[in-house]
């Protein structure tokens, strides 16, 4: 078991919702961004000597851009639907991680600020001036939110805490209060083209590298090809696919699905990145830069389809905002939606018979599914509601004999996020995604003791990582994590292939 | 005519005005306000047909509410869905048409009853905001005071018809007065105190509906993650500041 500082949540057979203790996450903050990594998205460094009126002022202008935001200010009757809800405040018990409570932190200073009674009768509707201290409070708890809406699906009028808490991050950013990881790395976007921050030769040397191993593997050659203009297929994937674990099997499934469909695809040096942190800040103006890398490298590689690997919120942004952001893509073919997910491309494939697939592949494992929270409560896949929750498990189980779903209640729409969503993947909220990732670990700890599973597929880069970090601390193997073109790229068997497994089954055959 | 029936005049006009006017104003403000991303929480309906039908179960059923927390979906409900039995039954003090106060007057042997079942749920509201950690912690001074106004007004409204009559008549005749700005042949209103007190509560509702918590009755109707069609990169979807970004 990994070692903490901090006292790791004991797992429950049937999860309780916890008693409230006050304060138990106000230490818990992320490094404050420096001027150096504020300057590039255009936020001033450090807080200014009015930062309040500054602060006011980024909330009006704000209120006055997203109905959202004014609308879900308003309209919240305390009713208590959303707070044993978040997964941060399962993990923490610390009210102001109830979503409600979240968004109080920032309801208060809009009741004080622009309504009759907050300005009136402060102490009778709870409003309160921005002081210092509210001001921490925002920073502190602001990022202890995934952005994963789990919240907004039991809210009766629908409010989505995602929308509060990245109009916090904006008003911060405004004032000079940004967050060092999410921001150095959009900075990373804009100078080098991923969050990674790996240039053009390193990422031609890492894929040249792939296509050895999978040749080496299978006698195959399997092409992933970069900057290669005139082909049909963008692929725009997180760049974390290009070298960490499980991340990159995935990876090599894509190219599989690609060499057996026999479309020509390529990768962008330009666009080598998938996710799209300005969501994560609030910010519009930043994502929209962001997102508009991936029309030019459409445009300069002359693509006529874009496809989006395997990342929640990048799937996020690019199914319900690339349109929005860097549209109209009249240019590419009218025949394909843009962008598509790899997913929907591969059950396609299924579907055609183009892939020749040996589910025995996968029969050291008994597979469940984690739904990531972008992706089931913020896009779709396919043409029906819901096809975001059946295609994943439809290719899981067309390449997997042992499937096992884990209970309704931490599935589909009401998925718990893994922990590390919405900007928080950073070391220094360690405590956090331990104690975030809770609910999900008390899921997966039952699924594996009453039916034996041995593994569990994502299809997002911040899961994969956050998995692979958290569950040691749980007393369970970060191995257990896979990607789902992982399991699709164990079972296919390419065109020609000659791999270990062949030779053995012929020699018994011979036998 | 007596002070108390000019006083009360007076009031129901103001009450009326501040209602209606802070009403169209807020209304008029989220319908300025554009949303520049398509946010439906997911799964949500992708024609315009299934949006309208997923706000009817939302407004109707409480449909997210059921799905939360049973006990606070069972008692939020039942105040609803009674309070608009009660106040459909109020339409006889306002109408001089025959067929609704034929219709009023049938669904009345029932309809009545249930000014029990609003104040049930109202008490059920209370106890959990009291008693549950998680929700006594978010509520302020105002969301008690709530709880207490409607009570109020429900227990002093179903006095008025379980335990010491008033004169409806005469009510009624005032409010048609008030509506027709006819006050020639305005009687005066009755004087029991029960009466008072719930005309007195019922305007300062309408007072502070539109400065409340209140404003979720028009805001679930403007809530991006309900109202919008599930249809992002079939149609693009462009707010007019963020187009104003693009030249």
């Amino acid at each position: 078991m990994a070692k903490a500082s901090f006292e790791i949540p004991k797992l429950d057979e049937y999860p309780e919702v916890p008693p409230v203790v006050p304060g138990t996450m106000a230490h818990s903050k992320p490094y404050v961004a420096k001027p150096d990594f504020q300057a590039p998205l255009e936020f001033p460094g450090e807080l200014p000597d009015d930062w309040h009126d500054k602060a006011i002022d980024a909330m009006g202008d704000l209120l006055g851009k997203y109905r959202s935001l004014r609308v879900y200010l308003d309209s919240c009757v305390k009713c208590g639907a959303c707070t044993d809800k978040c997964h941060y405040y399962l993990g923490t018990q610390d009210p102001k991680n109830m979503p409600v409570g979240r968004q109080d932190l920032l309801r208060k200073v809009y009741r004080r600020h622009f309504t009759f009674a907050g300005k009136y009768f402060p102490k009778l509707v709870g409003a309160e001036d921005l002081t210092k201290e509210v001001l921490d409070d925002w920073y502190s708890y602001f990022h202890q939110c995934s952005q994963c809406r789990r919240c907004s699906v039991f809210c009766p009028y629908g409010i989505d805490t995602a929308e509060i808490s990245m109009a916090a991050r904006e008003i911060m950013d405004r004032i000079g209060v940004g967050q060092k990881y999410c921001n150095e790395i959009i900075g990373k976007v804009y100078k080098i083209g991923n969050n990674l921050g790996l240039p053009e030769k390193a990422l031609a040397d890492t894929l040249e590298g792939l296509e050895e191993d999978v040749e080496e593997d299978t006698g195959v050659a399997v092409k992933f090809p970069l900057d290669v203009k005139g082909a049909d297929i963008l692929v725009v994937t997180p760049s974390a696919d290009f070298f960490a674990e499980p991340h990159v099997d995935g990876l090599i499934g894509y190219g599989k699905v690609f060499h057996e469909a026999g479309v020509s695809w390529t990768l962008s040096s330009k666009a080598s990145e998938a996710a799209n942190f300005g969501m994560f800040i609030g910010s519009y103006e930043n994502m929209r830069r962001v997102s508009l890398r991936i029309r030019e490298a459409a445009l300069e590689l002359g693509v006529k389809r874009i496809i989006f690997g395997e990342c929640g919120h990048a799937w996020r942004v690019a199914y319900s905002f690339l349109n929005t952001l860097a549209g109209p893509f009249d240019f590419l073919d009218p025949k394909y939606p843009v962008p598509q997910h790899i997913l929907e491309f591969t059950w396609g494939e299924i579907q055609k018979g183009t892939l020749n697939i040996d589910k025995s592949a996968n029969d050291d494992m008994v597979v469940t599914f984690h739904d990531s929270c972008n992706v089931a409560r913020a896009s779709r896949m396919g043409s029906e509601p819901g096809g975001q929750f059946k295609i994943p498990r439809n290719v899981i189980k067309a390449v997997c004999n042992h499937f096992v779903d884990m209970a309704p209640e931490t599935i589909h729409e009401k998925t718990f996020c893994c922990g590390g969503g919405g900007g928080l993947l950073t070391d220094d909220l360690m405590e956090l995604r331990v104690k975030g990732a809770k609910p999900r670990m008390e899921a997966l700890k039952n699924v594996i003791e009453d039916y034996g599973v041995t593994n569990m597929a994502a299809i997002c880069a911040i899961c994969k990582s956050q998995f692979t970090k958290v569950l040691p601390y749980y007393g369970m193997d970060m191995d257990m994590i896979v990607s789902v073109h992982q399991l699709v790229s164990n079972a296919i068997v390419l065109t020609g292939q000659t791999s270990e497994d062949d030779e053995e089954e012929s020699t018994e055959d011979a036998a | 005519m007596s002070f108390l029936t000019i006083a009360f005049a007076v009031l129901f006009y103001v009450a009326t005005v501040l209602l209606v006017v802070g009403l169209v104003r807020r209304i008029a403000l989220y319908w300025k306000t554009p949303a520049p991303l398509k946010i439906p929480t997911t799964p949500a309906p992708v024609t315009q047909g299934g949006v309208v039908l997923r706000m009817f179960r939302e407004v109707v059923f409480f449909e997210s509410l059921f799905k939360s927390t049973k006990w606070t979906w069972l008692f939020g409900w039942l105040f609803h869905i009674a309070l608009f039995a009660v106040l459909f039954r109020h339409l006889r003090y306002f109408t001089e048409s025959e067929s609704i106060m034929a219709v009023v007057a049938f669904v009345s042997p029932l309809f009545k009853y249930l000014a029990f079942a609003m104040i049930i749920g109202l008490l059920g509201l209370w106890v959990r905001r009291l008693f549950v950690d998680r929700v006594r912690y978010i509520s302020a001074p105002s969301d008690h005071l709530m709880l207490l106004l409607l009570l109020l007004i429900g227990v002093s409204g179903a006095m008025t018809t379980f335990v010491v009559h008033t004169d409806v008549v005469a009510v009624k005749g005032f409010f048609r007065a008030l509506m027709t700005f006819n006050f020639s042949d305005m009687p005066n209103l009755p004087t029991d105190p029960l009466m008072v007190v719930h005309l007195a509560l019922v305007a300062l509702l309408m007072i502070i509906f539109p400065i409340s918590k209140l404003l979720h009755a028009p805001g679930v109707f403007f809530s991006p993650t309900r109202n919008q069609v599930d249809n992002p990169r079939e149609q693009r979807h462009i707010a007019d500041w963020a187009r104003k970004l693009e030249s």
